[in-house]
């Protein structure tokens, strides 16, 4: 078995999607996913890897990039932060459209404005329908694992999806973390060459990214809607597979402490671990208190929702961004839609936390818990610690 | 309008529409999209082909004299033909 060893996990990320072999990787940088690319733009002009590594002038161009070398055939990585997916936004949809394969690590951040670096979910929040595999990571060694399954999966014959491995950015992109590293025999093992569907060759005529107009439009979304769902049962075969072979398991909900609780938190990527240690001390004070975790938003995991609620009295959601003028923060209003239909659902309260960066405690949670636990919110959703 | 070429249910399609026919714009008529059509007085044409030129959809063809007309099936009616015809030989008229 591989050892543990202690790496920012930007550069781990790399280090990972370097031991997949990627056939071409094009990339701009912005913080705070910067590290990843330029590692990876290191480790290929060392010569360490066989790669087409193409300095973009723009994640526009980046994705543009990526697309047409996945529509060749190619296994190919970008990753990008905030602005920059911002800026890649009109070929992000197209990609999945497509069914090509891309993968794409996002060092989450907040986006303009006001302007900011720091990490929230609103950059993901504005590409979650357009049609990806979208995993959240909570810590390095999830981000490393992520990274090596997302490529098996947005390649499987029965996907064909692009696959964005969500990392909060900072709190994970720049955190030394030690981590067991998968090595190259493993990785081989576990990942073979990509077999494209279809690839663009001379002597092999495809046209892809064609017209669809009304008489086809309709088809073609319900196709790529149902692959993106039935995508859930290939990701949970490529997780298993992942945890026979490397003993780290990997389930769309991770539960802490979470079946016999009474009030239940969710949460996604990073603050996961946080509100761990929150549950804890919830736990030796008698609270009843649980955690989930979601790790695959989507496609949402909405059957393992409704059994992981099951029997709990209240159930806080945190989600990390604002769906400005909506019913309730983005997570929220996707767990209220699924949990409606259930004869028995929870008292459901939102929160918001650690918006632009703006530090998530132990204790924060603890305080959200305790509120949400004593009586029903006046308002849908509260953006937790605002001042005024 | 147009010929109809579609797979019938969502199950028929394609993995992201590809199409392994070539082709196959030639087989999607888009004339139906017109309100306007191009015609030609040959009297006032001078056989320059600036028509044959700037047609953004490659639908003009030339006859054995050597005059221009519009493939219906194909054209518009964006009427730049129409605009780039110094000898004023073509007139957009409604369809």
């Amino acid at each position: 078995m591989s050892e543990r060893i202690g790496m920012e996990i930007a550069l781990a990320a790399a280090e990972a999607v370097a031991l997949c072999r990627p056939d071409v990787i094009a990339a701009y940088p912005i913080t705070p996913n910067t590290h990843i690319p330029e590692h990876l733009a290191e480790i290929v002009a060392d010569g360490h890897l066989d790669c087409e590594y193409i300095a973009v002038e723009s994640e526009h161009s980046a994705l543009s990039a990526c697309t047409g070398a996945s529509a060749a055939g190619a296994r190919v990585f970008t990753a990008t932060s905030s602005q920059g997916l911002l800026y890649m936004y009109e070929i992000v949809p197209v990609v999945p459209s497509m069914r090509l394969p891309v993968i794409m690590c996002l060092g989450n951040r907040a986006i303009s404005g006001p302007i900011n670096i720091w990490n929230d979910h609103s950059d993901y929040m504005c590409v979650r329908d357009l049609g990806w595999i979208s995993m959240f990571a909570s810590n390095g060694q999830e981000t490393v694992d992520m990274c090596i399954q997302a490529f098996k999966i947005g390649e499987h014959a029965d996907v064909m999806l692009p696959v964005l491995v969500n990392l909060d950015g900072f709190q994970l992109t720049h955190v030394v973390e030690a981590m067991i590293m998968p090595n190259q025999e493993e990785v081989d093992k576990f990942l073979p060459p990509r077999k494209p569907f279809a690839a663009l060759h001379p002597d092999n005529i495809v046209s892809m990214g064609t017209l669809g107009l009304p008489d086809i439009y309709n088809e073609a979304k319900k196709a790529n809607d149902e692959a993106l769902i039935n995508s859930k049962k290939v990701i949970l075969e490529i997780w298993k597979e992942w945890e026979k072979m490397f003993g780290r398991k990997y389930e769309p909900i991770m539960s802490y402490k979470a079946n016999d609780a009474d009030v239940i938190m969710l949460t996604m990527g990073s603050m996961g671990e946080t509100a761990q240690v929150a549950i804890d001390e919830l736990r030796k004070e008698g609270f009843k208190a649980g955690l989930l975790d979601l790790k695959l938003y989507r496609p949402f995991p909405a059957d393992e929702l409704k059994k992981a609620v099951k029997g709990c009295k209240n159930l806080i959601v945190i989600d990390r961004a604002v769906m400005s003028g909506g019913a309730a923060a983005p997570v929220c209003a996707e767990v209220k839609s699924v949990l409606y239909d259930e004869p028995d659902r929870p008292v459901i309260t939102n929160d918001i936390i650690g918006l632009g960066g703006r530090d998530v405690r132990v204790e924060d949670f603890i305080k959200i818990f305790k509120k949400a636990a004593k009586a029903k919110p006046e308002r849908a959703y509260e953006i937790y610690g605002v001042r005024g | 309008m147009t010929e109809k070429k579609w797979p019938e249910t969502w199950q028929d399609t394609n993995p992201g529409l590809m199409i392994f026919k070539p082709g196959s714009s030639r087989s999607y008529l888009t004339g139906g999209w017109r309100a306007q059509k191009p015609i030609w007085d040959n009297t006032k044409c001078i056989k320059c082909g600036v028509c044959y030129l700037f047609c953004p959809e490659a639908c003009i063809t030339e006859d054995a004299e050597g005059f221009f007309m519009a493939d219906l099936n194909y054209c518009k009616g964006c009427g730049i033909c129409y605009h780039e015809c110094w000898p004023r030989a073509i007139k957009m008229i409604e369809d």
